[in-house]
């Protein structure tokens, strides 16, 4: 009985393990970058230290994004980046956390590439906002995972003020690029 | 019967639980090293050095400019009719080290100097609670034989006479977003003193702070501290009066600029003169508002290697 009881307890134990056993795929170095284009001054900045997980069995995706790792041509753009315009210190991760749909995680055993739909939460200078935008997944031959998407993001969406001073030199619009390439977890 | 209803429950919470899980939580602790930027709005506080550097690559021109003292009265226009200015070049050679070049209308003095980063304050991957930086520099006085204080007819003159240096270790930490508080032990050597009682080697502590009252002007203020007996009392009318150097100010950044306005009781604006050279007393009136102009200028970007290399690492729209 007592034997009984025991090996009851580790499978009641082991099952929800068992249930996990997902098809997650991980990245640490993903590359974000952002660009923005006024006709007095192009900026851009880039991040290669994006961090991702995909778990295609359930479709849940989560991005983390130090904002201090933006990397600027002008170190003081950057440093008024985070000073100013994104408080890093009080905010210093960009988050989205969403779901991916058009895919199921049988199609990321064949190389090829797919057309998803990445709906959720982006969550930046502690403001969320809903967003829906279209994304690639590329399956590779070796069975590496590439996703990428662009969208556009608003400042002002994020309570990012801008002074009227540089309103000139600092796009409305900023177009962000993700480009992230995922080992299996 | 009820101890497997009972571990039924547990698994049931735990499948409930694996599901709710954060899936970043799986890449386990983010080990990016963070070093505190932005202590001060520039690389000197007001006259003496901040913590901060000039960033790598980066050149800065700065355009440092004090008037006459207050105290000078109306026929002087309370000081605005006189100018002293400090033209200097700071350059930013790797993260840790920067390197300066400067010239003074006071006594037509040249200087240079370096300030190292030994220790930075860290905000995330590490602990150091503080930044600790060196700075040494010497000047040299450029006047005319004849213009020097201590010429006399058929005297000898030497270069090192004209010389001075300085040493200076600057600690400083940035306790929050607004607030940063920075220590300054030195030592100025000035190689020609007045007389033989006279410290060639002058021991001084300095002080500065600066709090944030928006995001784009700071507030700042600095002192120096010069341990007694070291400077030459006047003996005979007419011999200058040495006090403290003392400063407050306003930053003001406005993109690629930084404004500083002061007001100061030094008018040197290199170390050996504005710690051992300041005449002016607060409490007389002797005040001397004051601005430094500093524009950067991008001429080398250390990183764009590393950010071509990355972007063909891409997908080949970058």
């Amino acid at each position: 009985m007592n034997k009984n009881i025991r090996s009851l307890a580790a499978a009641a134990l082991l099952a929800p393990a068992a249930l996990m056993a997902q098809e997650r795929y991980a990245c640490r170095t993903g590359n974000v970058s952002f660009f923005s284009a006024t006709p007095v001054e192009n900026i851009e900045a880039h991040n290669h230290k994006a961090t991702s997980v995909y778990d295609a069995t359930a479709g849940n995706v989560e991005f983390a994004v130090l904002i201090k790792a933006f990397e600027f041509e002008k170190a003081l753009m950057q440093e008024h980046f985070n000073e100013n315009y994104m408080e890093s210190n009080t905010y210093p991760k960009a988050i989205f956390k969403g779901k991916v749909t058009g895919i199921t995680a049988a199609d990321l055993k064949k190389p090829g590439t797919y057309p998803v739909m990445v709906e959720g939460e982006l969550t930046m200078h502690g403001v969320a906002k809903p967003r829906k935008e279209k994304a690639t997944l590329t399956v590779e031959p070796t069975g590496a995972v590439k996703a990428s998407c662009d969208f556009i993001v608003k400042p002002e969406d994020h309570k990012i003020t801008i002074p009227a001073v540089v309103r000139g030199q600092i796009a409305e619009e900023i177009q962000v690029k993700v480009r992230i390439d995922y080992q299996k977890m | 019967m009820r101890l497997p209803l009972f571990l039924l429950a547990i698994t049931l919470l735990q499948a409930v639980h694996a599901q709710d899980d954060d899936l970043l939580s799986l890449l386990g602790e983010d080990s990016t090293v963070e070093y505190t930027t932005a202590s001060f709005k520039a690389t000197r506080v007001i006259n003496g050095n901040s913590i901060e550097n000039t960033a790598h690559g980066v050149l800065d021109f700065r355009i440092s400019h004090r008037f006459g003292y207050l105290s000078a009265g109306n026929e002087e226009f309370w000081g605005l009719d006189q100018a002293f200015i400090r033209l200097g070049l700071d350059y930013g050679v790797t993260e840790r080290l920067m390197v300066g070049l400067g010239r003074s209308s006071y006594n037509k003095t040249v200087d240079g100097f370096f300030k190292y980063k030994i220790l930075r304050q860290c905000d995330q991957g590490c602990s150091t609670p503080l930044t600790l930086s060196f700075a040494a520099g010497m000047d040299i006085t450029t006047l005319a034989d004849d213009k020097l204080p201590w010429y006399q007819e058929g005297r000898e003159l030497y270069m090192s006479q004209r010389m001075g240096y300085y040493f200076q270790l600057i600690a400083g930490r940035k306790f929050n977003e607004r607030f940063t508080l920075q220590l300054m032990p030195g030592l100025v050597h000035n190689n020609m003193v007045r007389t033989a009682e006279d410290a060639h080697d002058v021991i001084n502590i300095g002080g500065a702070g600066r709090y944030k009252i928006t995001k784009r002007m700071a507030i700042n203020g600095e002192y120096f501290y010069v341990l007694p007996d070291q400077l030459p009392e006047p003996v005979s009318p007419g011999d200058p009066e040495f006090h403290n150097s003392f400063s407050v100010g306003l930053d003001i950044e406005t993109g690629g600029h930084v404004f500083q306005l002061h007001c100061t009781n030094s008018f040197p604006m290199f170390e050996r003169g504005f710690i051992t050279q300041t005449t002016g007393d607060w409490l007389d009136g002797d005040i001397s508002f004051g601005f430094n102009i500093s524009r950067v200028f991008t001429v080398h970007d250390p990183k764009a290697k590393a950010r071509k290399k990355a972007g063909a690492q891409g997908n080949g729209s970058w």
